[in-house]
């Protein structure tokens, strides 16, 4: 049987619904632009969505200065070529302070440089929504988010105050100084991202196909020695090896996988074959159980 | 496993492309966590290979510290994602789970069944297609299977899965099964579903979940998956009327103006005729424009933009409709209320609501019953608690486009908010709407208005007199009255004093009292006109709204205003029932004129002064006016 639209047509349309009523609904939305393939497609919704006008809000990309740095390359050539307005915040205060992932750990570094420069940019901007490409199937905390996710005046989350979610009708009620987080693309799975982006030939950064690139092993994870800021341990010399990225983020705390799959149904092959979920690659979910909930709780993404 | 990991190695161009062929259904699963909810959902993730090796670690990990299992793997741990609902052993929301085979994607809505929790499982029931009731077999139907079946009914589901699980703790007992299954149909029938399937299963052992089972070669059913898979859900939101909420007015440049929305039923295609339901404005569909192109046709669920031939008046919040078949478009209906906050609904309380895109002020100006959601009865009530169901009438200060709900579940159904703290307190349905004409489906009468006016030799109308109170209007009344029956015309005078001593004996003077006693007043005039009786009202009403109310009740040229401008002074010298002496002295408080404005007529029909006239040349007046509308001569009805 012939569906009449397909789950991706679906979730698709549900998607462009999101993102058109809150563009409708909030003064000043902003979509957060993280670069990796979440983000690509949330801004293909975003063209779909108001097509022919460009997106009604900027993008912003809150930077680590520890991204890729084809991540980098990649997002001012997309911010190029689509010409959408980009803002690029970096929180000062934290490069003052020389704070870094080898310097400083994973916790503290995401914490100032992501966390805290998020609320940053926020309160600089006055942003009363951004929209971010968080899945409610990446991780069990996540799972009972709201797709307008209420944020207070300093941009906590509440588990257990939730406003209740009904049928595609959202509640878009802020009183001044506080914000939502929304979701548009909360019930789109790893498998739907990547069929997607196959299907509609969505750009992606390169560093998800795989590449000889230089690398070292660390506490089980492939580092790639991305520039000559990664202090090498004694003993330890970049290797190159046929890698490639299931998420991306700072290159010192995203793990690498070893992998042949150059092309996207390599890709997706390779996904449904192996079985170890995306997240993996992410140190910063191995801390301690809930550890994602309380990061969110915080006002991490 | 469900994804044919042979097509996946050997041909993955050929299982993309029969990947982008799959539908998608969203269900929710109602039961406790004793039915062995997490358990069966844990188990349908299992089985679709939606569970990695680092999640099956972590699972393994967690079933041994906090897991019910002995030891064995938990599948429920899987489930329950807030840490202290972990710790609790409870799931006190509503979770979303993913999973997919080859034929669809499913999204679970994964809710707690306690009563304390109905407003999640009313959420999670908003967008599901199909509920799957869990039912422990050892215990059959309980009370909390009729809560369940209740409210995910409520919320317009028409397929039902009964999961008579844990069988294997019965022995696999068919007559057990059969006795649970009859008992629930017979429940059942007072619920508005299309379809039961009752399937017995074990998700702790896999019986009937994904294979069928050797331990009942009784049943020959489909297991709980293919079910899931092959239930045929309605796709009958495509052939109900068109229906497109406008989100947002897309306006690049000045060469394109595009409504763009999701459409909620129907279909639609270049050149079909469309109504914008509000103003009644009418255009032809040029264009369907999405970023992949312009569209032949666009059916329900799609998110499109269209552009019409005509330049007409649209914004956010308009619903574009098939010219032919137009929603109710009404600003008070009857709806089914399911009460979501701890704060309790007050009737007369200002909310707001949302429907789709539309958003209005709201009350609730009568809770008729509410719904025991265990036993289904009716129980009286002024409030709505937590958690709590009712049947009310909702009163919005504008009038909003709809379907019923029953017929028409993407359309009529709205979120209450409130307005000062701006959470979400409850989630409605529209029964039907209320009062007006174009909607409610009038008793047709062989005998009607003009022939009853007819047959008196009049034409029936209201003569609505306003002005200070002491300005003459019950004086100048009834002696219009009097000479009108003289005349041989049949008439009725309501006086606004005489009804608050029977009909509105209950209202008091807030304001949304005084609104309801010109609702009353303008509903009762409205029937007297309908058997053809020139009516007299005698009323204050010092606001323009609520005489606009009451003009907005009947057919043009039948409201006829007469403004007895008899000045303030003038009335207070006079002052026949010494109530301006009272209010100065400041013993009634919101008196008309005093510390209440009156907001006079700026375009009465009639206008008389008893200040300059006496009450018999006021009433002369009147009459000869009466006589210029035609109210007094014969009228010639259509008949």
């Amino acid at each position: 049987m012939q569906p009449n639209l397909t789950h991706l047509r679906q979730l698709e349309a549900e998607s462009i619904h999101i993102i058109r009523e809150v563009a409708a609904s909030f003064e000043r939305p902003v979509m957060l632009y993280s670069i990796g393939k979440d983000s690509s497609v949330l801004l293909h919704l975003a063209r779909k969505a108001f097509y022919p006008a460009p997106p009604p809000f900027p993008l912003m990309h809150v930077d680590t200065t520890w991204k890729f740095r084809e991540m980098i390359e990649f997002r001012d050539r997309m911010a190029a070529e689509y010409g959408f307005d980009l803002i690029v915040h970096i929180n000062q205060d934290g490069v003052e302070q020389g704070i870094g992932p080898f310097t400083h750990g994973s916790s503290l570094h995401t914490d100032v440089m992501k966390t805290e420069s998020l609320k940053q940019a926020l309160n600089k901007y006055k942003f009363d929504a951004a929209f971010g490409g968080a899945r409610r199937d990446e991780e069990k905390a996540r799972a009972k988010e709201r797709v307008f996710s209420f944020r207070t005046e300093t941009h906590r989350w509440d588990p257990k105050n939730q406003r209740p979610e009904l049928w595609d009708i959202y509640n878009a009620r802020i009183n001044k100084g506080e914000s939502i987080r929304a979701f548009p693309i909360s019930n789109w799975t790893e498998l739907d991202i990547w069929q997607y982006i196959y299907l509609e030939q969505i750009p992606i950064v390169p560093l998800y196909y795989s590449a000889k690139r230089p690398v070292v092993e660390r506490d089980g994870m492939l580092i790639m020695v991305d520039d000559d800021r990664m202090p090498l341990n004694p003993g330890e010399t970049p290797e190159m090896k046929s890698v490639r990225f299931r998420t991306l983020g700072c290159y010192p705390l995203t793990g690498a996988v070893e992998s042949e799959a150059a092309t996207l149904p390599d890709i997706i092959q390779e996904m449904l074959l192996t079985r170890s979920s995306e997240r993996q690659g992410r140190m910063i979910d191995h801390d301690q159980a809930g550890s994602m909930e309380k990061k969110k709780q915080e006002g991490y993404f | 496993m469900s994804h044919k990991s042979d097509l996946i190695a050997d041909d993955i161009l050929g299982y993309l492309k029969a990947q982008e062929e799959k539908s998608l259904l969203r269900f929710i699963t109602c039961g406790s966590v004793d039915d062995g909810k997490s358990t069966l959902i844990g188990r349908l993730l299992w089985d679709s290979k939606l569970i990695f090796e680092d999640q099956l670690a972590a699972l393994e990990s967690d079933s041994r510290k906090v897991g019910t299992q002995g030891g064995e793997i938990d599948f429920a741990l899987l489930l329950d994602g807030l840490q202290a609902e972990r710790e609790q052993g409870i799931t006190i929301d509503v979770a979303y789970r993913f999973f997919s085979t080859d034929k669809r994607k499913f999204i679970v809505a994964d809710t707690p069944g306690h009563e304390q929790y109905t407003r999640n499982m009313a959420t999670g029931a908003s967008t599901a297609d199909v509920a799957v009731i869990l039912i422990d077999a050892r215990k059959g139907i309980l009370t909390q299977t009729r809560r369940h079946s209740f409210i995910t009914s409520l919320l317009g589901i028409k397929h039902v899965v009964l999961a008579v699980n844990k069988m294997d703790l019965i022995d696999y007992d068919q007559s057990k099964f059969d006795q649970i299954v009859a008992e629930y149909n017979e429940f059942a029938k007072q619920l508005n579903y299309s379809s039961i399937t009752a399937i017995p299963l074990s998700a702790l052992r896999g019986d009937n979940m994904i294979e069928p089972s050797a331990n009942t070669p009784w049943y020959s059913g489909p297991t709980l998956l293919a079910h899931l898979e092959d239930v045929q859900v309605e796709q009958d939101a495509i052939e109900k009327p068109f229906r497109l909420p406008v989100q947002w007015v897309n306006r690049p440049n000045l060469d394109f103006r595009g409504f763009s929305g999701t459409i909620s039923s129907g279909r639609i295609k270049p050149g079909d005729e469309i109504v914008v339901t509000a103003s009644g404005q009418t255009s032809k569909v040029k264009e369907i424009v999405t970023f992949d192109g312009n569209l032949d046709e666009a059916i329900a669920g799609q998110a499109i933009t269209l552009t019409l031939e005509d330049e007409i008046d649209i914004s956010r919040g308009d619903v574009l409709a098939e010219a032919k078949a137009k929603p109710d478009f009404a600003d008070q209906f009857e709806a089914r209320i399911i009460w979501m906050h701890e704060d309790h609904l007050l009737p007369g309380r200002p909310y707001l609501i949302k429907m789709g895109a539309q958003i209005a002020n709201a009350q609730i100006s009568a809770l008729k019953y509410k719904v025991n959601v265990n036993t289904l009865e009716h129980v009286a009530g002024k409030t709505l608690e937590l958690n709590e169901v009712g049947i009310a009438n909702i009163s919005a200060d504008k009038a909003l486009a709809f379907d019923p709900y029953d017929k028409n579940r993407h359309s009529g159904r709205f979120i209450i908010i409130d307005r000062f703290t701006n959470a979400t307190v409850g989630a409605g349905m529209v029964n039907h709407s209320l009062r007006r004409a174009t909607n409610i489906k009038w008793q047709e009468m062989d005998i009607n208005k003009g022939a009853r006016a007819y047959q008196k030799g009049q034409k029936s109308a209201i003569l609505w007199f306003t002005g200070l109170s002491g300005a003459g209007k019950s004086t100048v009344a009834n002696l219009v009255e009097k000479k009108l029956h003289a005349l041989g015309k049949h008439t009725y005078t309501l006086d606004g004093d005489n009804v608050r001593h029977g009909l509105n004996k209950d209202l008091g003077f807030t304001d949304a009292d005084r609104v309801e006693n010109i609702r009353r007043v303008g509903e009762t005039a409205k029937l007297f006109v309908d058997a053809g009786v020139i009516t007299l009202v005698s009323f204050i009403s010092p606001f323009k709204s609520e005489r606009q109310l009451a003009r907005s009740l009947v057919e043009e040229g039948e409201f006829i205003e007469v403004f007895i401008d008899t000045p303030l002074e003038v009335c207070e010298q006079r002052d026949v029932k010494g109530l301006y002496k009272k209010a100065r002295a400041g013993e009634i408080a919101n008196f008309t004129g005093i510390d209440s404005p009156y907001e006079r007529p700026e375009n009465a029909e009639i206008v008389v002064s008893t200040a300059d006239q006496s009450a018999e040349e006021a009433a002369e007046i009147i009459v000869s006016k009466l006589e210029e509308f035609g109210v007094l001569g014969t009228w010639f009805p259509e008949i």
